[in-house]
C-alpha cells in the first residue's frame, strides 16, 4: 500500500503555501499589476493542467489499488537491472505535465522500494519532451536535437546513479 | 499472535480511494504553491531583456545560459523560441543549449515542493547535478557537432 502524505509535509506545504500568499501580498503593496497579472497566470496555468492532475490522480489510485511492493522491487527496486532503467527511462519521456504533479507518485513509489536513481532518472527524461521534438527540429536542426536528446539520456542515467552514491554515502553519518 | 485478515476486493478499493484522495489533498497546498510561485517569477523576471546579460566568453555565457534555465519556469516552447532569439543575436550555441537543458531539469521553483516530498538532500543534489550536466551537455553537443561537421 502507498505511503500516506504525513502531517509533518501537509505542515511543511501549508507553511510554504502561506510564504507564497505573502510574497503576493508584498507584491500587491508595491506592484499592484504584477500581483494581478501572476495570480491571472496562475489560475489559467491551474486550468491547463486539470486534466494533468487527474491523470496523476488515476496513476496513484492504480498505484494504491494494483502496485504492490513486490511489483516494485522487481520493476524498479534495488535488483530491478536493466529493466528498471528502461522502465524509468521511457516513463520519464513518456509522462506529462509539470514535474510538480509527479512528486506525489514518486514519493508512494519510493515508500514501496523504488530505487533512488531510477527517480532521478524518471524525472530528468522528463526533460525530453516527445511532442516538442518537431519544434526543436524546427528551431535548432535535426541533428542538434537527435545529438542533444541522446545526450540527455545517457547523463540521466549518469545523475541517477551519481545521486545515489551520495546519498548512499552520507547517510550513515547522519 | 493475531491473523490479520485479507482485505477484499471491495475494501481494498474503499481503503485505495481514500488514501489516494488524502494523498491528493496533502499535495494540494505544495502543488497551489508552486503554481502561485511560477506565476509570480515568471512576472517579475525579464525574459525579454535576457539578451544583454550575454556575451561575455563561451564559459561565462554557459553560466548565464544555465542559471538562467535554473530559474525559470515556464513552457519548453519558451525557452525554443528564447534559445533561437539569442541565437539570432550572436549568443553562443552553447550558451543556449544550457539555457535549454537546465530549464527542463533544473527547478529552482519547484524545489521546495521536490524537498517536501522526496527530501531536501534528493531535491538538493539532484539540482546541483543537472546545473553541472546542463553545461556539460552544452560543451558535448558542440563539440559533437562541430566533429561531425
Amino acid at each position: 500500500m502507498g505511503e500516506e502524505i504525513p502531517k509533518k509535509v501537509m505542515n511543511k506545504g501549508c507553511i510554504f503555501l502561506f510564504i507564497v500568499i505573502c510574497l503576493y501580498v508584498l507584491t500587491l503593496l508595491i506592484k499592484t499589476d504584477i500581483a494581478v497579472n501572476a495570480l491571472a497566470f496562475s489560475i489559467k496555468l491551474l486550468y491547463q493542467i486539470f486534466p494533468v492532475l487527474l491523470l496523476i490522480f488515476v496513476l496513484i489510485f492504480v498505484s494504491n489499488f494494483l502496485v504492490k511492493p513486490d511489483w516494485v522491487r522487481v520493476n524498479v527496486g534495488k535488483g530491478s537491472g536493466v529493466r528498471g532503467w528502461l522502465v524509468a527511462l521511457v516513463g520519464g519521456i513518456l509522462s506529462v505535465g509539470p514535474i510538480y504533479a509527479w512528486y506525489a507518485l514518486l514519493r508512494d513509489l519510493q515508500a514501496k522500494g523504488m530505487r533512488t536513481a531510477l527517480i532521478a532518472v524518471f524525472l530528468y527524461n522528463r526533460g525530453i519532451k516527445l511532442p516538442l521534438l518537431p519544434l526543436m527540429i524546427h528551431y535548432f536542426g535535426g541533428i542538434y536535437t537527435l545529438i542533444l536528446a541522446v545526450y540527455m539520456t545517457l547523463f540521466s542515467v549518469i545523475g541517477g546513479i551519481l545521486l545515489e552514491k551520495i546519498l548512499e554515502r552520507k547517510e550513515p553519518s547522519q | 499472535m493475531r491473523k490479520i485478515k485479507p482485505k477484499t476486493q471491495s475494501e481494498l478499493l474503499i481503503s485505495s480511494t481514500k488514501k489516494t484522495v488524502s494523498m491528493f489533498v496533502g499535495m494540494l497546498p505544495i502543488l497551489l504553491g508552486v503554481i502561485l510561485l511560477t506565476g509570480l517569477i515568471l512576472e517579475i523576471l525579464p525574459v525579454d531583456k535576457v539578451s544583454d546579460w550575454f556575451g561575455q566568453n563561451i564559459l561565462f555565457d554557459s553560466l548565464i545560459g544555465a542559471t538562467l534555465g535554473s530559474i525559470s519556469a515556464g513552457h519548453p516552447l519558451t525557452s525554443y523560441v528564447l534559445g533561437g532569439e539569442l541565437l539570432t543575436q550572436g549568443i553562443s550555441l552553447v550558451a543556449v543549449t544550457a539555457l535549454l537543458v537546465s530549464w527542463v531539469t533544473v527547478g529552482s521553483i519547484q524545489f521546495p515542493a521536490e524537498a517536501i516530498m522526496l527530501g531536501r538532500r534528493f531535491a538538493l543534489y539532484r539540482n546541483l547535478l543537472c546545473f553541472i550536466f546542463s553545461i556539460l551537455i552544452a560543451v558535448l553537443t558542440v563539440t559533437t557537432m562541430q566533429l561531425l561537421g
